[in-house]
């Protein structure tokens, strides 16, 4: 296939200022951390430091909480619905007005296309916020009882694929049910929850409603097992959702855990073909790979399973990997060089187990966490590729006969967050959804996400729901999760 | 030898060795254990299998083989045969009035009144079997040309400990929420009072329950509870039974439950609650796994 050839077309970063140090945002004012520890946030494409950034430890958290729990006690509690509603419909406008902004910023921190950044991530964080803004004020007919009341003050820790989109689905339901939050964005990405918070000032949203504390993996474990929370919820990896299930054990906080994916993609022999390979890129090759939902694991057909694999490779190869900042890029930078060297040892683990690797010959930067489209075939259900998450731009082929042999391999995981079906039979996409172990189910399509669809994972995937009426329950007192 | 006088003594009672509830079939202990039942006043009822973990596994092993047709069948069947529970349990009225009224230490007539409700609250919530994905599930209008659908699942296998105390309402209370939406059980009964579970284990063996949907344990709660907390292929706890159980507590066992991030239902506070006021649709949605479904539409 003839590639063309595209001049670049990179945004301008003049529309973002970066501070060269940011502090700890507790009762709506930037402070220093106590200890005065720092780290620094890094732009994946560059390797460049972008800023350093306070690390919360815990007199900071003690600190955010108090002003948490003030702030929901005298100000944001007893406020009427309809009046936290105008704040929240505010941040929503804001964010739309500032979406330039956040959205450059976000590709500087984590490296994803900023075509996605502009076109996904910052526009439905501010939908989130405008759909849970209308909820304040009508939590009595979401079906939790005739007076739902607040839980208090949230703990919140996100993970680094989609930094200001998690903080939205955190933060926009606690404070549309009347809690305040103190939250701990990824340490990797935390600059625009840091532009988040000074957007919070710029709406005048009373001050200990939102605080934000930045650090690591201990302070997100210090925030989250603190006796003055009311509610936990955390996006990230399995092995720390679990970590947090037991610490938890045995107190009167509720969890709500976002976790791991290892989700089937399904295509059968009768799928719109084009589609599906449309449906498989965005499935595995979205945020380079690192997203909990990917369709990273490819269940074909085996009477179709040459031929779609054939022209999965013709169009990957038609992928531009490189400057997230281009808006012409289709596949940006690896968050960290942590997780590139994840993908590298899985990768080479299927290799070595004796899968067959094919990677695209794409050009990358020589600077700058970077990691080719793969796509490995004779892929069997034991390998690790198979098995185990591995965030990153790396699809593992499978094949099937049967529908039953499809839902028996799909659902052969611990893992329960999502899938996608790709046929043509009406009957059959309903079958497969009733059988398939996911939380989310897309037929005909992948990796779709709105403010009113709920999301969240079956088994080992974790627990509670966040998105739609669903997302309220885990924010008011007898609501699951 | 002088022949024993046979005059008109009492008749010798057949006293009951009861067994396990396992798969539909009525299995002894593979440990061959068996424990001493008393009544509230210290006085013998009857010997209960002492159940070990490998019947705990056996138990999860049937839960789990009865879990895709217990959740395939339709909302209205499952419905009817919950209901045919509630039948059968009004049928055996009189031995679980005699079972509660023995074992708790209760009038006759406070006995009656909690088997009356402990079968009306099985009523309750048979009738919710086909209402539950129209109260709790969700047309989602997303931004965007799709049919967005949410529904409630049922999570899978459910371990759940009875409560100690409460012997028939506190148990049916617990169980039956489990069951609406098609989860299948592995039922821990009360340590001490086990009698009304064994009973109700004989009612579901003669109804249309299938078997393993429910499977009932007696024997030592901690020994039990442990297994099943730990056990990978259980998806939920029920912990309300924990509460006045010996040598165990419900927050090791959550941290237990954590291993493959198991559901976990609390006990609602420290001690037993009062099981009259414990009916709720939130009982049921616990066990349950909310799934969306998205499609394009398009000409």
């Amino acid at each position: 296939m003839s590639r063309f050839e595209y001049a670049p077309a990179p945004e301008s970063r003049a529309v973002v200022d970066i501070d060269s140090s940011y502090g700890l945002f507790i009762d709506g004012e930037f402070t220093e951390a106590a200890s005065g520890q720092a780290m620094k946030t890094v732009n994946p494409a560059t390797e460049e430091v972008l800023a350093e950034v306070a690390e919360a430890d815990e007199a900071d958290i003690e600190r955010a909480i108090r002003a948490a729990r003030k702030a929901q006690e005298k100000v944001w509690g007893p406020m009427p619905g309809s009046e936290r509603a105008k704040y929240l419909f505010r941040i929503a406008r804001l964010l739309a007005e500032r979406a330039r902004e956040f959205a450059v910023l976000e590709t500087l921190d984590n490296g994803k296309p900023i075509r996605e950044a502009r076109d996904v991530d910052v526009p439905t964080a501010a939908a989130h916020f405008f759909y849970y803004a209308g909820w304040a004020d009508k939590l009595e007919h979401a079906g939790f009882g005739p007076d739902p009341q607040p839980r208090g003050v949230a703990a919140q820790v996100i993970p680094w694929n989609f930094p200001l989109l998690m903080l939205a689905w955190k933060i926009a339901p606690a404070l549309a049910a009347g809690n305040t939050v103190v939250l701990k964005p990824a340490e990797t990405t935390p600059l625009t929850a840091l532009l988040f918070a000074d957007l919070v000032r710029q709406a005048d949203l009373p001050a200990g409603v939102v605080n934000i504390v930045t650090g690591a993996g201990p302070t997100g474990q210090t925030l989250v097992t603190h006796p003055g929370v009311d509610k936990v919820a955390f996006t990230g990896s399995t092995a720390v959702g679990r970590q947090i299930a037991r610490q938890l054990a045995g107190s009167r906080v509720p969890a709500t855990l976002e976790l791991g994916g290892k989700a089937a993609n399904i295509v059968f022999e009768d799928a719109a073909v084009d589609q599906a390979i449309e449906g498989i890129v965005n499935g595995i090759f979205f945020n380079q790979g690192q997203v909990c939902c990917a369709g990273s694991r490819l269940l074909v057909q085996e009477s179709i399973a040459d031929e779609l694999v054939d022209r999965l490779k013709d169009r990957l190869g038609t992928l531009r990997v490189g400057d997230p900042l281009d808006k012409n890029t289709d596949v940006g930078a690896i968050n960290s060089a942590r997780q590139l060297d994840r993908i590298r040892e899985l990768t080479q683990a299927g290799e070595d187990e004796g899968a067959t690797r094919w990677t695209s010959d794409c050009p990358l930067p020589e600077k700058g966490w970077f990691f080719a489209p793969t796509v490995f075939t004779d892929v069997s259900a034991a390998h690790r590729i198979a098995r185990e998450e591995i965030f990153g731009p790396v699809l593992s082929v499978l094949t099937f006969r049967t529908p039953a042999e499809a839902v028996a391999k799909a659902n052969n995981t611990p893992y329960g967050l999502s899938a996608g079906i790709w046929t043509e039979k009406g009957s059959r996409i309903l079958a497969m959804a009733d059988k398939l172990r996911a939380g989310v189910v897309w037929a005909n399509t992948f990796n779709r996400f709105d403010p009113t669809s709920p999301f969240g994972g079956y088994k080992e995937s974790g627990y509670g729901r966040e998105g739609g009426r669903h997302g309220l329950a885990p924010y008011l007192k007898g609501g699951i999760g | 030898m002088t022949p024993t006088s046979t005059t008109t003594a009492a008749r010798v009672d057949v006293r009951k060795t009861y067994k396990l509830f396992i798969g539909g079939k009525f299995p002894r202990s593979e440990s061959g254990r068996t424990y001493e039942v008393t009544d509230a006043k210290g006085r013998f009822a009857a010997n209960a299998a002492q159940a070990s973990r490998k019947d705990a596994r056996d138990a999860v092993r049937a839960a789990r083989a009865a879990q895709p047709g217990w959740a395939g069948a339709t909302a209205y069947n499952r419905g009817q045969v919950l209901y045919r529970v509630a039948e059968l349990l009004e049928g055996r009225r009189a031995q679980f009035v005699a079972d509660v009224a023995a074992g708790e230490g209760l009038s006759a007539r406070r006995a009656e009144d909690a088997v009356s409700a402990a079968i009306d609250r099985w009523v309750w919530y048979a009738g919710w079997t086909d209402k539950v994905a129209q109260v709790a599930g969700n047309a989602n209008p997303v931004a965007g040309p799709y049919f967005n659908l949410s529904v409630p699942e049922p999570t899978g296998v459910v371990a759940a400990i009875a409560p100690q105390k409460s012997s028939l309402l506190g148990l049916v209370s617990v169980l039956a929420p489990i069951l609406v939406t098609g989860n299948t059980v592995v039922l821990v009964a009360s340590e001490d009072r086990p009698l009304p579970a064994i009973t109700l284990s004989e009612v579901l063996a003669t109804s249309d329950v299938p078997g393993g949907v429910v499977n009932v344990l007696t024997g030592g709660t901690a020994e039990l509870a442990s297994p099943l907390a730990r056990h990978l292929d259980v998806n939920a706890l029920e912990l309300a039974g924990v509460v006045g159980a010996a040598d165990v507590t419900w927050g090791e066992l959550e941290a237990d439950a954590a291993e493959n991030l198991k559901r976990v239902r609390r006990p609602a506070g420290e001690s037993e609650p009062n099981w009259k006021d414990e009916q709720s649709l939130e009982s049921i949605l616990a066990f349950t796994e909310t799934k969306t479904v998205w499609h394009p539409k398009g000409m």
